[in-house]
């Protein structure tokens, strides 16, 4: 029992915090606000040098071939600067799906191209017909029912959907499966579908937990500055509680997230219950902590031009994506339970 | 990352699930926070200390088997997953011995570490005074020095079962010249000294749980005092935050309630709002992440870090997740809630509003959850105090 991350994953956590920091600022995010395709900043190539896009790739394809429990972490951090690219869907879905399902010719084609940033690819699943940043994607893999289909991004129609977070461009993607384009099917697809399903929630979960780092982080320095009747507002009690109750739900969704990333990367059968913690965990705890963020900042917290809205409206879209924490309890209570009453 | 047990470490739980399968009481003792079911529970204490399993954590002569902090927590996993007797000697084992252990002398340790454990003699913590509770450094009870030692007066409240323990650890003013956290020492000292009055008062729960304790000149040799003269708030500061902080409320207590609470639902369910079996699930994964979040900080202490203020962010969730977890369950029970002891319909004898009653203590004692979150903001966050 050793339940940590290793002195090397921590110091990974510091260099790509430090790197998201500089290539990922707030105008990056306010950029894709105003537009900018999501995949427009350096930061992607970045994350690809120092290994994150490639983290699951195996290192014949020039990957590091390395586990979840690896690049939880990172997507914590993209998840703390709101980074707009794909990086979940890039990474920690498409990634293993390709290295695990792909015949050689089409893995040897795209994973090398993933480890070295000259690729995005992005996942839409059925229950989610809102594809985030597929505009940028060279590769979309796309679900239908227990398949996915590989499919090129340039024969596809896109329709833009608004999302209350302006950094997010949605799409609904207008494809046709055919033959060739099938990467995986019957039972097997089935099992791709939920893994997939699965590792998409292990990674918004961690973004979600790095969310509400940044905008906790942002409302302690905002309360130390902030004087009224002469002091500080944070010396005042009501603001300390909200902001340690704040704490509280952060550090107990931790763990939950870092033992689903293991879980998923030691194949534990319970892998699925285990991610479903972590993201009605962590969604509860964005949320929660993106109200006690608002209430603390005051007035100015309600303006477009602060930053705070843009991590509050990440969170609100990351934390019903996907399933919300009730969806997410119903999916765990099912395997304490048993099915839904109403379903029996 | 490493969330597997060791062959070693199986064995131990496999060993332990064993050994409690066979010897705990079928039949639940009376509380032990009554005169009777004290005395029921150390015989189930000597038993358990028999065996060697009254402290798993400390070295072999004291009592202990040397286990590692992993195995201890296996051990309490399991201890809670059997129902076995709630702890009496917990405020000795898990609140005065680490300070033993840390800057006890000699002679201390070996005058009471084996007697605790064996549940030969029971402590009772004297912190908390009228006037001194969420702000401890108020404590007036004094210490004067005499030949040979101290003389203590004053008086200690909410004493928890003070009327059944046969000695108390606690602090005194020893210097009243010197600041509020300075002039503080940590005292040894037998119940049964003249000069020591206890009186039992009865708790919201029933229980004579609580007592004051009153010292008219009691003397106590200097050989009992603990860390030092004048050096007592820095004493009891360590113990609040030490290691063992979290062994006051281990993951398998909120777990075994949580099981609990599925069984109930699984019963009760047909008859209830069905918007209960969301929270139920919510109680289930709130002990899972609590689980976690103590591997987590054994972890951390294995590897040489400092648990520090940490411990306040795990009392305020534990104490509250128990709280709703019990009334969550009072839910379920709808109207059958409030029958309780002998009434033929209570269900398990009214523990849950039993239970529910302690949870209420939680969130009280051992710091009352504001002071734990003025401590997270300003030692953990780092807000200006005031």
């Amino acid at each position: 029992m050793q339940f940590s991350f290793t002195e090397d994953q921590v110091l990974f956590q510091r260099t790509v915090r430090d790197l998201l920091a500089k290539e990922c600022p707030p105008e990056v995010v306010r950029a894709a606000w105003e537009g900018e395709p999501a995949h427009a900043g350096r930061a992607w190539g970045r994350l690809a040098e120092v290994g994150v896009t490639g983290m699951l790739v195996p290192e014949e394809h020039g990957g590091m071939g390395l586990d979840e429990t690896d690049l939880v972490l990172a997507l914590e951090e993209s998840g703390r600067v709101a980074l707009p690219d794909p990086i979940v869907s890039t990474a920690l879905v498409a990634a293993p799906l390709l290295r695990d399902r792909a015949p050689q010719a089409i893995a040897s084609k795209w994973l090398p191209r993933i480890a070295t940033g000259d690729a995005l690819v992005v996942v839409g699943l059925d229950e989610s017909p809102n594809v985030p940043s597929a505009d940028v994607a060279d590769l979309l893999i796309m679900q239908l029912g227990s398949e996915f289909h590989l499919v090129d991004p340039t024969k596809v129609t896109l329709n833009r959907h608004s999302s209350v977070d302006g950094s997010r461009h949605l799409f609904t993607v207008d494809w046709r499966a055919t033959d060739e384009s099938m990467l995986v099917g019957g039972e097997q697809g089935w099992q791709s579908v939920n893994e997939a399903f699965d590792r998409l929630l292990l990674g918004v979960s961690a973004q979600l937990v790095g969310l509400a780092a940044h905008m906790l982080d942002t409302t302690v320095t905002y309360v130390k500055d902030r004087h009224q009747f002469g002091v500080p507002i944070g010396s005042f009690q009501a603001i300390k509680h909200q902001l340690a109750d704040c704490l509280i739900k952060l550090e107990f969704a931790r763990p939950l997230v870092y033992r689903a990333a293991y879980s998923i990367a030691t194949t534990n059968p319970d892998a699925s219950s285990h991610v479903s913690m972590a993201k009605a965990f962590a969604s509860d705890a964005a949320t929660f902590v993106a109200g006690r963020a608002l209430q603390c900042h005051g007035a100015i917290g309600y303006t477009d031009e602060y930053d705070l809205h843009m991590w509050m409206k990440r969170a609100w879209a990351l934390a019903s994506r996907y399933g919300d924490s009730r969806f997410h309890r119903r999916r765990v209570g099912r395997a304490i339970f048993g099915p839904d009453p109403q379903t029996q | 990352m490493d969330l597997s047990f060791t062959a070693e470490e199986e064995a131990f739980r496999d060993e332990v699930r064993a050994w409690l399968a066979a010897n705990v009481p079928r039949e639940p003792l009376p509380s032990g926070d009554t005169r009777d079911g004290f005395a029921r529970h150390l015989e189930w204490e000597r038993k358990l200390f028999d065996a060697r399993y009254s402290v798993v954590s400390w070295p072999a002569e004291y009592g202990g088997r040397d286990a590692s902090l992993i195995e201890w927590v296996i051990f309490e996993e399991e201890y809670y997953r059997a129902a076995a007797p709630q702890r009496v000697t917990q405020n000795g084992i898990f609140l005065l011995a680490p300070i033993l252990f840390e800057v006890g002398t000699d002679w201390q340790k070996d005058r009471y570490l084996r007697a605790m454990a064996s549940g030969e003699e029971t402590w009772c913590q004297g912190w908390s005074e009228p006037n001194a509770g969420s702000d401890l450094a108020g404590i007036v009870s004094k210490a004067r020095r005499v030949d040979g030692g101290w003389s203590l007066s004053g008086q200690k409240t909410w004493t928890t079962r003070g009327a059944f323990c046969t000695h108390l650890f606690g602090l005194f003013r020893s210097d009243p010249e010197a600041g509020r956290h300075r002039g503080l020492t940590y005292f040894l000292v037998p119940l049964d000294a003249d000069g020591v009055t206890v009186n039992g008062v009865g708790r919201l729960d029933g229980d004579e749980g609580f007592a004051e304790v009153f010292f008219d000149d009691v003397f106590v040799p200097d050989r009992d005092v603990l860390g030092g003269v004048d050096n007592g708030w820095s004493v009891a500061m360590t113990t609040t935050n030490s290691e063992r902080g979290l062994t006051l409320r281990s993951p398998g207590r909120f777990m075994a309630t949580a099981d609990r609470l599925v069984d109930l639902y699984q019963q009760r369910h047909e008859l209830a709002d069905p918007g209960l079996r969301d929270e139920v699930v919510q109680a289930w994964m709130g002990a899972e992440a609590y689980r976690l979040y103590t591997w987590q900080t054994v972890t951390k202490m294995i590897e040489g870090g400092d648990i520090g203020p940490d411990a306040s962010i795990n009392k305020v969730f534990w104490s509250e997740m128990d709280v709703k977890m019990h009334e969550t369950a009072l839910a379920l029970l709808g109207p059958l809630a409030e029958l309780v002891d002998t009434s033929s319909e209570a269900v398990d004898r009214g523990s849950w509003m039993k239970g529910f009653q302690f949870a209420l203590s939680g969130p009280i004692y051992a710091g009352t959850n504001e002071i734990q979150r003025n401590i997270i903001a300003e030692r953990v966050l780092g807000l200006p105090r005031r």
